[in-house]
């Protein structure tokens, strides 16, 4: 059998698990794995900060659907993941993280750059390995991607301690893994399925709610099958961006605490919520009390542990999310739906009421609106860019006004809200995308965050777009002062920021600004038409706030409207 | 949504042997808020396999929650709740008791009635070995209290369930 070292060991498994994309940042540890990477055809994107490599990792994954992976080094290299793994748990991303680790003889020493990197992770990934004998190597690998992949994804992370990469051992491919207590549920229960099916003759105002589950599972299409065959309307979560498409009459916005009015009255008002790849998070339901309290919940996921967590519901289903749908729409063609449309009426007319009396509206005055500069970026690229966001009020203007078309391309960090996301999860999903049109939405403060990706983006001939919506504060916080704090900003002022166009310009990218509302499209229109790296900044209103907000903790029908 | 009263679960849980297995359980439960009564760890009759027993109290949302979230772990096999079922449950305690010479016969006694037996006799104290329930255990505690304890290991609950008659 063929002898390798095992840091070729761990380069062709990775090959065999179809691995072309590395996202790293090379140390002590892991000098063995690098010198024999450049030897592979695998492409190395050399990121300036470890957790921009695992944010680029987490943004290429959900772009093209792939695994993403991350190498990094021992010690700060590995506690340097930490919050992009936490992201991707959250966000049940599937990325798998290599960190390199001392050797052997030295683990628990306190050696130089020695942390217990599998202890301190343990809680944000989906599982965790150190490989302690060679032998268990090309297997752990495997198991990795699989469990990082299926089931409910989640990103995984494997410690590899630096002794194990240099010494040699005979290598066999292994083909198939063989985990008996791991065994994800994917095929519904039929007979559960088969209760929605009255529930659905008896609902006069039907809803469905869709969120991540539905993109990991690609299941977008069934999903907007089942809703228009029913005519139920459909509205998501921020994870769920993207599944239903954003002109259809049926579709109500995101709802929640920066929800729509009509997505938010639909889900209080419905007689039946069906709910597809969502976890009921807290920034979903508000009060869990009245949430959705006329309806009958039919809850459909993959995660046993995610139906009863928050919400208790009628029918649960545990399964993957688009074989549900589709089950459900080839059980749907026996159904006499005749007169579905009449039926529907006095709820969709109810709806469209809510919709015309409060929609999302802004008043673009002297100071640019922030909401302005979304509503022109996503008219001049018609909704078709795959969008990054940042954390803040930059993430809900750019849910609330980019109405994406396709799934896959509102890439956002949902459960975690991690600020810094958005630039090195462009990164990623650009090299997942290169012919895809890439466009981070930033706030001032977050995007300093992760800035050095600049540096990342230049270097690999990136052109990814970057619209910073600067009103010198950290918004969302302020906004929570203005509010609920009596005015008192503590600590949210940003203004003292760096100039963002000779910023850009120190990078080596186009820096491009607008201080005025006509201003705006032109300057989106030049920069979206600049070839490389190009940085936006937009001086907007100081002072404006996200509308409509629930108060944390609130029904989600107590919004604050303009 | 969890109106239900909080009660005493026993569960059984069957794991992968693995590093670390121990941790991602009892990090679980801290992380999640989650009360453990108890805890006991060994390997069982297949080396590769360590059954985890462990008294936890919640009610019933809370309880099923605990087992959706301990199957997610991937090294754990199986998790079995006693609550409903028949199933034959045991403690080990060992007990250190005052044992001067005015009670020591009563100490005896006391060891006779419940059926333990002394695995160690020094000049001030007898070391006591007490298997049974816990109410079993808690009950000679209770009595033997007033005659002085200096020290008490406990296992925490082990339960298997029961087999067809």
């Amino acid at each position: 059998m063929e002898m390798l070292t095992g840091a070729e060991i761990l380069l062709k498994s990775l090959e065999e698990e179809g691995v072309d994309t590395i996202f790293g940042y090379p140390g002590g540890a892991v000098t063995d794995i690098y010198h024999q990477l450049v030897k592979t055809d695998i492409k190395h994107f050399l990121v300036r900060h470890e957790q921009g490599a695992v944010h680029a990792a987490d943004g290429y994954a959900r772009a093209s659907g792939r695994v993403g992976v991350c190498l990094v080094t021992s010690g700060p290299g590995a506690t340097n993941t930490v919050t992009g793994l936490a992201t991707a748990y959250m966000d049940s991303i599937p990325v798998v993280v290599l960190t390199g680790q001392v050797p052997r003889a030295l683990i628990g020493n306190d050696a130089f750059q020695e942390v217990d990197i599998v202890g301190i992770t343990r809680p944000c990934t989906k599982h965790n390995y150190l490989v302690i004998d060679i032998a268990d190597l090309s297997r752990t690998i495997k198991e990795a991607f699989y469990l990082a992949r299926s089931g409910r994804p989640g990103p995984v992370l494997i410690d590899l301690p630096k002794d194990i990469m240099s010494m040699t051992a005979p290598y066999k491919p292994v083909k198939k893994v063989n985990l008996r207590s791991y065994q994800p549920t994917y095929k519904p229960n039929l007979r559960q399925l088969n209760k929605v099916l009255p529930l659905i003759r008896e609902a006069k105002r039907p809803l469905i709610l869709a969120g991540g589950g539905v993109v990991l599972s690609k299941g977008s299409e069934e999903l907007t099958r089942f809703a228009k065959k029913l005519m139920t309307p459909v509205t998501t979560t921020l994870m769920g961006l993207g599944v239903f498409p954003p002109r259809d009459q049926l579709w109500l916005g995101m709802l929640g605490m920066h929800g729509t009015y009509r997505a938010n009255m639909a889900t209080s008002r419905c007689d039946l919520l069906i709910a597809v790849g969502v976890r009921f998070d807290d920034r979903v339901t508000g009060d869990i009390d009245t949430f959705a309290s006329n309806a009958k919940i039919v809850h459909i996921d993959i995660d046993p542990s995610s139906i009863r967590k928050n919400v208790a519901v009628s029918i649960p289903v545990v399964g993957d999310c688009r074989l549900a749908l589709e089950i459900l729409n080839d059980l749907l063609e026996k159904e006499q739906l005749d007169g579905i449309n009449e039926a529907r009426a006095p709820w969709l007319d109810q709806i469209e009421e809510w919709k015309s009396t409060k929609p999302l509206a802004y008043e673009q005055g002297d100071v640019i609106k922030p909401q302005y500069v979304i509503e022109t970026l996503c008219r001049l690229t018609r909704g078709s860019a795959i969008i990054t966001t940042e954390v803040g009020q930059n993430q809900m203007w750019a849910a609330q006004y980019y109405h994406v078309d396709k799934p896959n391309s509102f890439i956002t960090s949902g459960g975690l809200g991690c600020m810094g996301f958005g630039l090195p999860a462009a990164i990623g999903a650009q090299v997942a995308k290169p012919d895809k049109l890439v466009v981070d939405i930033a706030g001032d403060g977050s995007i300093q965050m992760n800035i050095q990706e600049m540096a990342t983006a230049v270097q690999y001939g990136l052109p990814i777009k970057v619209v910073i919506l600067n009103n010198q504060y950290l918004g969302m916080v302020r906004q929570f002062q203005e509010l609920f704090y009596d005015g008192c900003y503590a600590c949210t002022d940003m203004a003292c920021a760096p100039d963002f166009v000779k910023l850009a310009e120190a990078y080596g990218a186009v820096g491009l600004r607008a201080s005025k509302p006509e201003e705006v499209e032109p300057v989106l229109r030049e920069g979206l038409a600049i070839e490389g790296l190009v940085l936006m900044e937009f001086r907007v209103e100081k002072e404006e706030l996200v509308y409509p907000m629930v108060p944390a903790g609130a029904p989600i029908t107590e919004m604050l409207l303009v | 949504m969890n109106e239900s009263m909080n009660e005493k679960h026993i569960l059984s849980i069957l794991v992968e042997n693995q590093p670390g297995v121990l941790a991602r359980v009892a990090g679980l439960f801290s992380g999640r808020g989650f009360n453990i009564e108890s805890l006991c760890v060994a390997e069982t009759n297949e080396p590769q396999v360590s059954r985890m027993t462990i008294v936890t109290i919640g009610d019933l949302g809370v309880v099923e929650q605990i087992k959706k979230q301990l199957n997610k772990i991937v090294d754990v096999i199986k998790v079995i709740d006693f609550t409903g079922k028949k199933f034959v449950q045991r403690e080990l305690a060992l007990i250190k008791i005052r044992a001067r010479p005015e009670n020591r016969a009563e100490v005896l006694r006391m060891v006779d009635i419940f059926r333990c037996r002394v695995i160690d006799v020094g000049a001030e104290y007898y070391t006591v070995e007490l298997t049974g329930d816990e109410g079993k255990i808690s009950a000679f505690l209770n009595l033997i209290k007033p005659m002085g304890i200096k020290e008490i290991a406990r296992t925490g609950a082990l339960a298997l369930g029961r087999e067809k008659k």
